[in-house]
């Protein structure tokens, strides 16, 4: 029984289709990396993922439990966010925002789990700073644990390390695959094709104008191999 | 005579409470205003209701709030929200609704009207002139009854505002009705709008909305205090404003909205030394 279920989806805007026939499901538990080049329409298939973007054809059905309110995102920066006044601890206790209902003010409870989350990301530290005054890699993570307060079963990343220096990457990976072992379902869309393998359990590959591939870590890596001599310099990237 | 002895009239103790309930308001809803980068429609809004005001007066309404607060409630609430797919797209969505209404309140005023001296009623109606002045009781009523609402409706929501400002699609991601609270931020802006009216005219409107919280957004790095200081200041102009204009006889909206630039202008020097250190 599969939470996430992608079928035969084609994603596209005003009827120009980015991509189309992509099936794929996802199970509790799993993490599962999307990859692929520029223009593949990765972003816009976790926007049809999250209810955000409405796919031209094709279903999407959300099953064992799994519900709208359970997910928890973090998106790629946009300029906006950047000189907003807001406290580090404001954006991440509105990571809350699905589970108080009509409620008008967060309960201790949802206090403790930004308060947790933060810790998990070691930002505590940094509750009271204005969210625009952090580094990039502060900014993530301050993203990150919000998403983490709105993500009951499963946490979607959109390239959640683009702008990221190496060692902030790479922190970020661990975080994300400490995440996933402690029972969390992840679904990160990526382009360090090298990087994603060592973590994710399952890979969907999308490619533009070409069929694309979805299958476990294990059996990307045996297909990759055997053509390695002609795709490797695009597999690396 | 000096300010106690004009504050002993009711139509200064109400001009007053009116005034600062307003300027409450304005405050409160343009922090999310100005960070959803809407300033410019919260001008266009007050352009239509310049038209709807139009309306009223040549259909000889008794109290035109009542066509201009729906009105203007409409036309926030389907700008604000067609937004990202409407076929001609933001600011010149405005742009174009609002000289037109502009243009078809002036012909209606000018063509219809039934006063003999067109050229002060559109003054008033474009810049406030004396209007929070001779408020009727039943205007004081509304007034006090919508800024109430207002008021409730934003700290009820507050969170939920912070969270559809600073991110919706995040909030509709996690499954919450993002849309729903962007209506509702719509729909209170127009109302709003159509208060700030009364106040400074219509022309002005948008001043006393995006000022504030312009000027504590130079100081003041969370989202709360942004809050909190920008009412504070909008208060505290409203206040200034109606009691000089009272004590000198200067146009009121005008001399609001030009203590919201004075202390825009402190406030931007203040800013400044924060940063310095």
């Amino acid at each position: 029984m599969a939470g996430l279920y992608v079928e035969n989806i084609s994603l596209g805007y005003e009827g120009n289709t980015v991509a189309k026939d992509i099936s794929f499901r996802v199970s509790l538990g799993d993490y599962l990396c999307v990859i692929g080049g520029n223009g593949a329409g990765k972003s816009t298939l976790i926007k049809a993922v999250l209810g955000l973007h409405k796919p031209l054809a094709g279903v999407i059905r959300l099953g064992d439990g799994l519900r709208r309110g359970d997910f928890g995102y973090l998106p790629q920066q946009r300029d906006m966010q950047r000189d907003f006044p807001a406290s580090a601890c404001e954006v991440v206790l509105s990571g809350c925002i699905n589970r108080c209902g009509l409620r008008p003010f967060y309960n201790r409870k949802e206090q403790t789990l930004a308060r947790g989350s933060m810790e998990k990301l070691g930002i505590v530290g940094l509750s009271k700073c204005c969210y625009r005054e952090l580094s990039g890699g502060q900014q993530q993570r301050v993203l990150l644990a919000r998403a983490l307060c709105a993500a009951k079963k499963i946490l979607v990343l959109d390239e959640p390390v683009a702008g990221l220096d190496p060692a902030a990457a790479r922190d970020m990976y661990e975080i994300t695959a400490d995440l996933n072992r402690g029972g969390l379902t992840v679904v990160m869309v990526s382009h360090d094709t090298a990087t994603a393998l060592n973590y994710a359990s399952h890979i969907l590959k999308m490619e533009k104008d070409a069929p694309c591939f979805f299958g476990a870590g294990g059996e990307y890596r045996a297909r990759s191999g055997e053509r390695k001599p002609r795709s490797e310099g695009a597999d690396s990237v | 005579m000096s300010v106690w002895e004009y504050l002993q009239f009711s139509f200064v103790q109400n001009a007053l409470i009116v005034g600062v309930l307003v300027a409450l308001c304005a405050a409160l809803i343009g922090v999310p205003l100005v960070l959803k980068r809407y300033s410019f429609i919260g001008d266009g809004l007050s352009h239509i209701a310049f038209g709807g005001m139009a309306v009223a007066a040549v259909i000889n309404l008794t109290n035109n709030l009542y066509l201009i607060m729906p009105l203007t409630v409409a036309a926030a609430v389907s700008l604000l929200t067609a937004g990202q797919n409407a076929k001609i797209k933001g600011d010149a969505a405005i742009a174009l609704i609002s000289v037109a209404a502009l243009a078809f309140g002036y012909f209606l005023l000018n063509t219809f009207s039934v006063t003999p001296n067109i050229s002060a009623d559109v003054c008033t109606s474009l810049f406030g002139s004396t209007s929070i002045l001779t408020l009727k009781q039943s205007d004081i009523f509304l007034c006090i009854g919508m800024s109430v609402l207002v008021i409730a409706v934003y700290l009820v929501f507050y969170n939920k505002i912070f969270a559809v400002t600073f991110d919706a699609e995040f909030m509709k991601a996690a499954g919450v009705k993002s849309k729903a609270y962007e209506i509702l931020v719509a729909a209170v802006i127009g109302i709003v709008v159509s208060l700030s009216m009364r106040l400074v005219g219509s022309l002005l409107t948008s001043a006393l909305v995006i000022f504030p919280a312009l000027s504590a957004m130079r100081v003041f790095k969370n989202f709360k205090a942004v809050v909190l200081c920008s009412a504070a200041v909008s208060v505290a102009c409203a206040l200034c404003g109606i009691l000089i204009s009272i004590v000198w006889g200067t146009p009121v909206g005008a001399t609001i909205v030009l203590t919201e630039v004075v202390i825009f202008g402190l406030f931007c020097v203040s800013g400044l030394k924060f940063k310095r250190r």
